[in-house]
């Protein structure tokens, strides 16, 4: 047997239900910020997914973010889309973050370049998500590359992770979605944020029912909303993103946006929790971010549990 | 077929500014049928910028002339003669009769009046869609006849990806999401397994990829490079 790659895998791995925050580097190379966000949640997440160029905006690189994290002792979580590059870059990107001690990637689509601020640019699209996925798994259990060739050298253990989106389209399709990416050799997956949790039940009990829950530790993705306004962007413009009305109404009638879009989200964690087969919870507070510590906390998962 | 769209008049306006003997030749094929680049196109256009130049108090002597394809030697041998006494050509054809004429009436000056666009389909009267890509290694088998290459935004190959929501794309309410399509469609055949494979990554060397690309039938040649050896 493999060693862990990760603490976060050795978290998931222990039976604990494992927590991971997110990062959103920066339009700039300047990245206090995400350092001082970082810091911010050190004691609450077992790592940190970077996102790498979100929503097609360009940012500091995932990898280059990375590299800050290991500095400060932190443990990132890599994403990885295959819109920018092709699979020389992805592979090449890959070995580089591999060399100076990533453990964690994220392989993605990644949002369509039409949404960002390079509307201008190439979709590359070399590879789809699921063959990203087979290539790194390929690399690391197979030693070749994409196109056959040997690495000089094995990789170290990696751990790999991808998405689910339990609210796109075919809903019915979803849990085979899941059930091709274990194939391709997924192990960790974060799920798009739920905010229709019936539907994420109804997803979930699929899942069991295909033995998926055994096969792949599920993360819930959670999202505090912080107002009315943001719960009704999500709702009209994000494709592949369920808002129900009762959640809006919810918001509508609190006195209190920020208060109650934290409760709904320390609530949803709660239910996470109790659903058979979900692993784990991964919080994007983007922009409010110093939040993490106080979900994380009311949601009982803290402490979190020392695996080293 | 090849799509293309006539561009705004302005631009070619601008591009025919230094000519004073311009030929509007229209296509027969492809954008005649797509309604951009056919005959009639081709002597609405000469009108237009006839107006447009005397507006500018800049007039010109402009006519127009189809031919069947020019996209074939043949054809634009025939018309050479016709257009001899032109200083350009403004050809209504796709980017593909732009560069034949160019390569066989070399001293003469060819310029496109068309944004070539893809190759499509009419769905309906007036509205065309792209279908292919011309990947060079079809792959309509695996989806039953519907293009991921093609109609995925993403050309994804291994299912739908999580932007795909009410059977539409993410990158537009216009836009069917090609894997929603293909899952129906393999459902509807009872192959629904053929969803289930990774399929591994794409040999795009048979694309544009792969460079420039050019089909030889050596028993198509009329003159085999054998018999030139
Ligand atoms: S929504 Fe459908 S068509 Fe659009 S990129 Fe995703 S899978 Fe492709």
């Amino acid at each position: 047997m493999k060693q862990p790659a990760s603490k976060l895998e050795k978290v998931l791995k222990s039976g604990h239900f494992a927590v991971t925050g997110e990062l959103g580097p920066p339009k700039s190379a300047d990245v206090e910020t995400v350092k001082h966000h970082a810091d911010e949640m050190r004691n609450h997440v077992e790592a940190y997914n970077i996102t790498d160029n979100q929503t097609a905006i360009v940012r500091t690189s995932s990898i280059g973010v990375a590299a800050t994290l290991m500095q400060m002792g932190l443990e990132p979580v890599v994403q990885m889309t295959v819109r920018d590059r092709n699979r020389i870059a992805l592979q090449g990107d890959l070995l580089g973050a591999a060399s100076f001690g990533v453990r964690n990637f994220l392989c993605l689509q990644g949002d369509h370049g039409k949404f960002g601020n390079e509307p201008g640019s190439k979709n590359v699209n070399d590879l789809d998500s699921m063959q990203w996925i087979n290539a790194v798994k390929r690399m690391r259990d197979d030693n070749v590359f994409i196109g056959g060739e040997e690495l000089e050298h094995p990789l170290p253990n990696i751990f790999i992770g991808a998405v689910a989106n339990p609210f796109a389209d075919p809903f019915e399709y979803r849990p085979y979605r899941l059930a091709k990416k274990i194939a391709a050799g997924v192990q960790f997956v974060q799920t798009q944020c739920i905010f229709d949790l019936d539907r994420f039940e109804k997803w979930m009990e699929k899942v069991r029912e295909l033995g998926l829950h055994e096969k792949v530790y599920i993360m819930g993705g959670v999202t505090p909303i912080k107002s009315l306004g943001a719960a009704r962007y999500m709702k009209n413009n994000v494709s592949g993103m369920i808002v129900p009305d009762a959640l809006i109404d919810r918001l509508k009638g609190a006195q209190d946006k920020k208060k109650e879009g934290l409760n709904i989200a320390i609530e949803t964690i709660q239910r996470l929790q109790e659903i058979e087969g979900v692993a784990g919870v991964h919080v994007m507070a983007i922009a409010w971010e110093e939040m993490v510590p106080e979900i994380v906390e009311r949601a009982g998962l803290y402490p979190r549990p020392a695996v080293d | 077929m090849i799509v293309g769209d006539r561009k705004p008049l302005a631009e070619i306006a601008e591009m025919l500014q230094p000519y004073n003997k311009i030929c509007v030749l229209g296509c027969g094929a492809c954008v005649t049928v797509c309604l951009s680049g056919g005959e009639k196109e081709a002597a609405e256009t000469a009108a237009t910028l006839s107006i447009w130049r005397k507006k500018e108090g800049k007039e010109v002597e402009v006519s127009s002339e189809t031919m069947l394809r020019q996209c074939e030697y043949e054809y634009i041998d025939e018309l050479a003669e016709k257009i001899k006494g032109y200083d350009v050509i403004l050809s209504l054809a796709c980017g593909v009769g732009v560069q034949a004429m160019t390569e066989r009436l070399s001293d003469k000056v060819i310029l496109p009046g068309l944004n070539t666009q893809f190759f499509g389909y009419p769905l309906e009267q007036g509205v065309w869609t792209e279908n292919c890509l011309g990947c060079g290694d079809c792959v309509l088998d695996m989806t039953m006849g519907i293009c991921p290459i093609a109609r995925c935004s993403k050309s994804m190959l291994n299912g739908p990806c999580g932007g795909s929501q009410d059977g539409k794309c993410e990158v537009s309410e216009d836009v069917d999401c090609a894997w929603q399509l293909i899952y129906e469609r393999l459902g509807k055949l009872g192959v629904i397994d053929r969803m289930d494979p990774v399929q591994p990554p794409k040999d795009w060397s048979t694309s544009h990829h792969g460079g420039p690309r050019t089909v030889v039938r050596e028993d198509a040649r009329v003159e085999t490079t054998s018999e030139q050896a």
